[in-house]
């Protein structure tokens, strides 16, 4: 809808400066300041409530922060909407909607039509290559009520692909799916990445986190790491992410360590 | 000839309510409807007394916005007062519709603007509440300004389209594109507000809620698609409206009232006998294949459940 500038030239993707959000005078993300690499898969950790949908939902323009600000490649986020696409957690819409398949993904091209504008016939054969890439092309003309949670959530994704955006944020993808769509998903988001595009992903599962990402944010309130994963996925930083919750988490992490559950990054 | 007139008029406002309450219900707002009707009440007055008449216009820019002021207040109040939505709402029209009952009793012998008339309707007048235009006679006023609402609804709906199925599908994608959803939220509230006001001032404030709620409510029993429910809350409307009128002639009773029952009745026969959502198909199926079928529907609650938005 908006017009996009172009990208100031070296500026990273994502840069968020002195971020403080709060809900009713509770401070729920505080002076977070980061910046992000681009073309990298990164993960965001931390336990329940430490305010990942939060940030995202901030830098996405959802929530208006306290103090600081971001940029999208240099730029106010309101020039930069066509270049990053968001992928909200499966829960926030209603399921019942009497839309299809189809014009759910179709709803990822709006970002790229103008007020009063009707999809073209491009925007639906970008919409049905999106469908085909996750895999749910013969759905298209299913009413959305009668998807599965792993359906939906390709639909959602199909729906960000549609988007054709340089960065992606997704919030817990992987939510709820089953082993075939989590490989299918986890393909996907690579292959956007070999794109060159800019993934971050909130995910929940400690387990694969260091297989399946290249960065990683550790975030609880403030934010504790961010980097490679080889030298933040540590158990120092996963302790101060998750505190003293984290005792039976970090066994579990150790565990699968040594049974080689966590895979070396960059491993394919 | 006045037969023709009463079910037209009745037909054009149910039409109108019907476009724009398809998106409250969707939007699990439908008593919105309810809210605005009321709260516009000291709009009108305050236009009547301004003007001192029974113009229409005054009365519309009035009503919309004390419309537009309620939706405001209650979205306010709820991220302020952090009270839940309904109970928000609940204030804020209670209170407005108070302020229009004390103004139009506190300037009652100025204005013969009758209570009854805003409740209850008059649609059975409508045939001799002539326009007369250059000493011409145009026809029935009320027809005059459905009409126009139903086109200006209409036009805002056929122009919107997309925006408006966004806003109610997934409003935060919406805002994270940049679509300028304030204005197509506002918009829609604005269309309400008009149609509301211009439905009741011929069949009264309880009908528009019915015509806004009901129909729609409906065709969401009938179909999943945007489009479809669309064209099937007006065809409820409308069918109400028609089988409303001759109910009231053979009952000898109330039209407003036995459009806001035949509505009813749809809906109910929508309930039981819906392919996709009704009672009986789902025994049906579930008789076919004990366990799971092919497809479950989503379930029969009414949506009136008022949601957060943000
Ligand atoms: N709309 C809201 N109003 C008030 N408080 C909120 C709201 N949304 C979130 N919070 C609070 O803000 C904090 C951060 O929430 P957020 O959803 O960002 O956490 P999260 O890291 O995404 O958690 P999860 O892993 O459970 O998804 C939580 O303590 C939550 O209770
Ligand atoms: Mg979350």
């Amino acid at each position: 809808m908006s017009e996009s500038a172009a990208k100031v030239k070296g500026a990273p993707p994502v840069e968020v400066h002195d971020l403080t959000v709060s809900y009713q005078n509770k401070p729920v993300l505080w002076d977070v300041d980061f910046e992000l690499p681009e073309g990298k898969l990164i993960a965001v950790v931390g336990p329940n409530g430490a305010g990942k949908s939060t940030l995202i939902k901030t830098i996405m323009g959802l929530i208006d922060p306290v103090s600081g600000h971001s940029l999208i490649y240099g730029r106010p986020l309101e020039q930069m909407r066509k270049k990053i696409a968001y992928v909200p957690q499966r829960e926030t819409v209603d399921w019942n909607f009497p839309v299809s398949v189809f014009d759910v993904v179709l709803m990822g091209r709006y970002a790229h039509l103008s007020l009063f504008k009707r999809p073209k016939k491009h925007d639906k054969e970008l919409a049905m290559e999106a469908l085909e890439k996750v895999g749910m092309a013969e759905f298209a003309d299913r009413q959305i009520s009668q998807l599965s949670g792993g359906q939906q959530q390709r639909v959602f994704l199909a729906r960000a692909l549609a988007q054709d955006a340089e960065i992606y944020f997704m919030d817990e993808p992987f939510a709820g799916v089953d082993a075939s769509t989590e490989d299918h998903i986890l393909l996907l988001l690579k292959e956007l990445r070999n794109h060159g595009r800019t993934v971050v992903v909130v995910h929940h599962d400690l387990q694969t986190v260091s297989g399946y990402f290249d960065w990683v944010m550790l975030l609880n309130l403030r934010l504790v790491a961010l980097g490679p994963m080889e030298t933040t996925f540590t158990k120092e930083n996963l302790q101060k992410a998750y505190g003293g919750r984290l005792n039976i988490l970090s066994q579990v992490i150790e565990l699968s360590r040594k049974e080689d559950f966590i895979r070396e990054p960059g491993h394919e | 000839m006045s037969t023709f007139w009463i079910i037209l008029t009745a037909c054009l406002a149910s039409s109108a309510c019907a476009l724009v309450g398809s998106f409250l219900v969707l939007r699990k707002q439908a008593m919105l409807g309810d809210a605005i009707s009321h709260a516009v009440l000291p709009g009108i007055a305050i236009a009547f007394l301004l003007t001192a008449s029974r113009n229409t216009f005054p009365m519309l820019i009035g009503a919309g916005a004390f419309g537009l002021l309620t939706v405001y207040l209650t979205e306010k109040l709820q991220l302020r007062g952090r009270l839940m939505n309904d109970a928000s709402m609940g204030i804020v029209f209670t209170t407005l519709f108070a302020i229009g009952v004390i103004i139009i009793t506190m300037f009652a012998s100025q204005v013969d603007l009758d209570q009854e008339c805003i409740l209850y309707g008059e649609i059975a007048y409508v045939p001799w509440d002539l326009w007369i235009f250059n000493g011409m006679n145009m026809g029935p006023r009320p027809v005059w300004i459905l009409g126009f609402v139903l086109m200006l609804n209409l036009l805002f709906i056929v122009s919107c389209y997309k925006e408006l199925k966004i806003y109610a599908f997934d409003r935060q994608l919406a805002v994270s594109m940049g679509i300028p959803i304030m204005l197509i939220h506002y918009g829609l509230m604005g269309s309400v507000s008009f149609s509301t006001i211009a439905a009741f001032e011929s069949v009264g404030a309880i009908l528009v809620v019915a015509l806004i709620v009901v129909p729609p409510a409906t065709a969401y029993l009938l179909t999943r698609r945007l489009s479809h429910l669309l064209m099937l809350a007006v065809f409820f409307g409308i069918l109400s409206s028609i089988s409303g009128y001759y109910l009231a002639y053979w009952t000898n009773s109330s039209i407003a009232g036995a459009i806001a029952v035949m509505t009813g009745v749809y809906f109910g026969l929508a309930l039981f006998f819906s392919p996709v959502d009704g009672i009986l198909a789902k025994k049906y199926r579930r008789k076919q294949n004990t366990g799971k079928g092919p497809y479950e529907g989503p379930g029969l609650e009414l949506r009136t459940k008022q949601t957060i938005n943000i």
